[in-house]
């Protein structure tokens, strides 16, 4: 933005109508620092005036994990594949948590920041960005929590886990997790802006979709084909069962259907920019 | 420099639809969708009207902008003037790229920069020094371009010592500082301005205004201003655009344009003339009011006064029965209902106090200059029989709007404060 840009160099057309896929990463990158910002005020600004601070990222997933043993492990007696609970559930809350957590948020962009975007002008596609990867720190304190859990089970208790080569995979599964998220907080986003009906919808949508998640029970404890095809056909199923598999040895590492949530992935991602696209000019006029 | 238009506006329009989002608009957006497939025009785009607020029209689609085009060049301050609902906001919410046009194009030479609010995007839990970045980085600046100015940032809104609490704890003229501050550092080509100016102390003021000066005078930049005070636009702006209804109606000369804005204000209730509608209002058996008005030293009527000009109110009225005093007696009211002053006649030597015969009269009463501030003034009429009996009480019955000409303001632009605004004597010696 300074003046040495020379003036001639730079046109700025302003119309109507959109190409259908109009991403101008060259903008995107121009505000790499705001989005690194909008990151940081993210991740801090959660934690601002507290006395235990970023160790709310570590408390929230404890609980979960101790309120998943008592009671799908102790009261409903569900299977954890042989591996101890505290593994098994921690390994399914911090993806999970993740992908809901960042999908609730980005699928807000435009009626959340409405304030914002009503005022100035960035590209729009920033914020959403800078969600999935200030929720990804979150998911790496967790992930660290995960760790040490896992660590102790595997140093000091009689349980079988074994890691393996899969653990290569970790990252991929991460990024997939990210862009799923992100794809879909697109789509979500864009229809909620003139149509409020979704965000009633996502809000529980989210929390059943969980349990069509392999979070608190294994894929393998499934019999029915048709029930687990339903399960396998939800992108993140597979996700969950590699990541568990890559620590512990048991769980599932399908190719075709980690293959699938790679794909799914894809589409969403192109669909939610197109459709991101053409909603971001003048969504302004009907939020 | 070229000659070549920084920005040119071309054909610009945009449509807005009224009323609620239901079924009714997804109805809509289902046949805007097909007739899109069928590579058909958008067939709500045809109709709209006219943006005129007070009308009450059958369209469900309103054109807030219509046909828009003018250009300007480097270095110009561009002043966008007119009245509530012109659409001066929504031309510059286009410009800025907030939202995109209906119609047209505009194509634009340099990076663009908008301040349609101060501090968008501060965070409260943040620090004053992290919301600097923050709203630096939202206002298009790079975090290297706001490290090199954060002290003259910080130094700019005086706030040094506040600068690592969160804005949450500051005053709200400490936020609004810190928040101009960081926008007034911004190094765009093009700055667009929406009366942010109304904020912060004189002081304050004053820093903001000599500042958007040097942006322009020394950098070369062009400012696209709006706003509602005259006195900014005048001392501010090289050129021009009034707008109305959705439309320029007039560009040029700032001084043109803002003469032009003034003489076309409000002339509805500045001017009461008797009719068959306000007839029980003006007249009872003894007398009838037959016009009301405002007039120059020269006797031309007046919708609206410069506020150093002296002006008059003229009240014409008929005696229907002989023998009474008619003693008048003008009430004036701020319009937020507040009383400002009383005069009664008795200065008028020929008929206060006297019994008046049949006839007409006209009474004419000075509004001295130097005694009204830049605001809209609402009169009563009064006329009283000898006492307090009252014979005809003619209620908030017209306006007259005084503006500011900026003289007597030395190089103070903000808002003036008060009821009423005397030039009172000053004299300050020192002591030896």
């Amino acid at each position: 933005m300074s003046l040495t840009d020379k003036q001639s160099d730079y046109i700025l057309v302003i119309e109507p109508k959109t190409k259908l896929l109009d991403l101008n990463l060259k903008e995107v990158w121009r505000y790499r620092d705001l989005l690194l910002l909008f990151v940081r005020r993210d991740f801090v600004s959660v934690y601002k005036q507290t006395i235990f601070g970023p160790l709310w990222f570590f408390i929230q997933p404890i609980l979960t994990t101790i309120m998943f043993m008592v009671v799908f492990g102790g009261i409903a007696k569900m299977s954890t594949d042989g591996l101890p609970q505290a593994v098994f559930y921690l390994s399914g809350i911090v993806i999970w948590n993740y992908f809901s957590g960042a999908l609730s948020l980005t699928s807000n962009t435009f009626i959340g920041n409405a304030g914002i975007f009503g005022k100035v002008y960035f590209p729009r596609i920033i914020t959403p960005l800078s969600i999935v990867i200030s929720k990804l720190l979150g998911f790496g304190v967790q992930f660290v929590l995960f760790l040490g859990v896992f660590f102790y089970y595997l140093c000091f208790s009689d349980a079988i886990l074994k890691p393996n080569a899969a653990l290569l995979l970790v990252p991929v599964l991460i990024i997939i997790t990210a862009g799923l998220a992100f794809g879909l907080g697109l789509i979500i986003s864009s229809l909620t802006t003139k149509y409020r009906d979704f965000t009633f919808l996502l809000g529980f949508a989210i929390q059943l979709a969980m349990y069509g998640t392999p979070v608190i029970y294994p894929l393998s404890e499934i019999d029915n084909p048709k029930l687990k095809l339903v399960i396998q056909a939800n992108p993140v199923s597979a996700i969950i069962e590699t990541f568990r598999y890559a620590f512990t040895g048991v769980g599932e590492l399908n190719w075709l259907w980690l293959g699938y949530s790679v794909g799914f992935m894809i589409v969403v991602i192109i669909l939610g920019i197109l459709i991101f696209n053409k909603i971001e000019k003048t969504f302004m006029d009907t939020v | 420099m070229s000659n070549k238009p920084i920005i040119k506006v071309e054909n610009i329009g945009k449509q807005y639809r009224l009323g609620t989002v239901g079924t009714g608009s997804f109805a809509h957006d289902v046949n805007r969708w097909w007739q899109g497939i069928r590579g058909k025009e958008d067939p709500y785009q045809k109709v709209g009207e006219v943006n005129d607020r007070t009308m009450v029209g059958g369209s469900e689609y309103v054109w807030a902008l219509q046909d828009i085009n003018f250009e300007v060049q480097q270095g110009e301050i561009l002043g966008i003037v007119g009245k509530n609902g012109a659409g001066k906001s929504t031309l510059l919410k286009l410009l800025s790229r907030v939202t995109a046009p209906t119609t047209g194009k505009i194509i634009c030479h340099g990076r663009i920069a908008s301040l349609l609010e101060v501090g968008t995007g501060f965070h409260p839990e943040l620090t004053g020094r992290e919301n600097i970045y923050l709203n630096g980085a939202i206002l298009g600046m790079t975090k290297k371009e706001i490290a090199s100015k954060f002290d003259e940032i910080v130094d700019f809104a005086g706030c040094q010592k506040y600068i690592e609490t969160p804005v949450k704890r500051y005053s709200s003229g400490m936020y609004v500082r810190l928040a101009f501050a960081v926008a007034a550092h911004l190094e765009p080509d093009i700055l667009i301005v929406d009366e942010v100016l109304a904020v912060g102390d004189a002081e304050f003021q004053k820093k903001a205004i000599g500042k958007m000066q040097d942006v322009s005078k020394n950098s070369g930049r062009t400012v696209l201003f709006v706003s509602h005070n005259m006195a900014a636009v005048k001392s501010l702006c090289t050129r021009g655009v009034l707008m109305e209804q959705g439309k320029v109606v007039f560009s040029g000369n700032v001084d043109d344009v803002v003469n032009k804005y003034l003489s076309n204000y409000s002339v509805t209730d500045s001017f009461i003339k008797l009719n068959e509608n306000n007839k029980d209002l003006l007249c009872c058996d003894i007398v009838c009011v037959e016009e009301i008005f405002f007039e120059d030293i020269n006797e031309n009527k007046l919708a609206v006064s410069s506020i150093s000009d002296d002006s008059f109110i003229v009240i014409k009225y008929n005696v229907k029965k002989s023998g009474y005093h008619l003693n008048l007696s003008l009430s004036i009211y701020s319009e937020d209902e507040e009383y400002v002053l009383s005069s009664p006649s008795i200065t008028d030597e020929n008929w206060f106090r006297k019994k008046h015969d049949l006839g007409n009269y006209t009474a004419k009463c000075k509004l001295p200059k130097h005694m009204f501030n830049d605001k809209s003034y609402v009169f009563s009429v009064l006329l009283v029989d000898s006492g307090t009996k009252v014979i005809l009480e003619i209620e908030r019955i017209i306006k007259m709007d005084f503006y500011d000409d900026g003289i007597n303001r030395s190089s103070y632009f903000g808002k003036w404060n008060g009821l009423v605004r005397p030039i009172l004597e000053w004299n300050t010696e020192k002591e030896s």
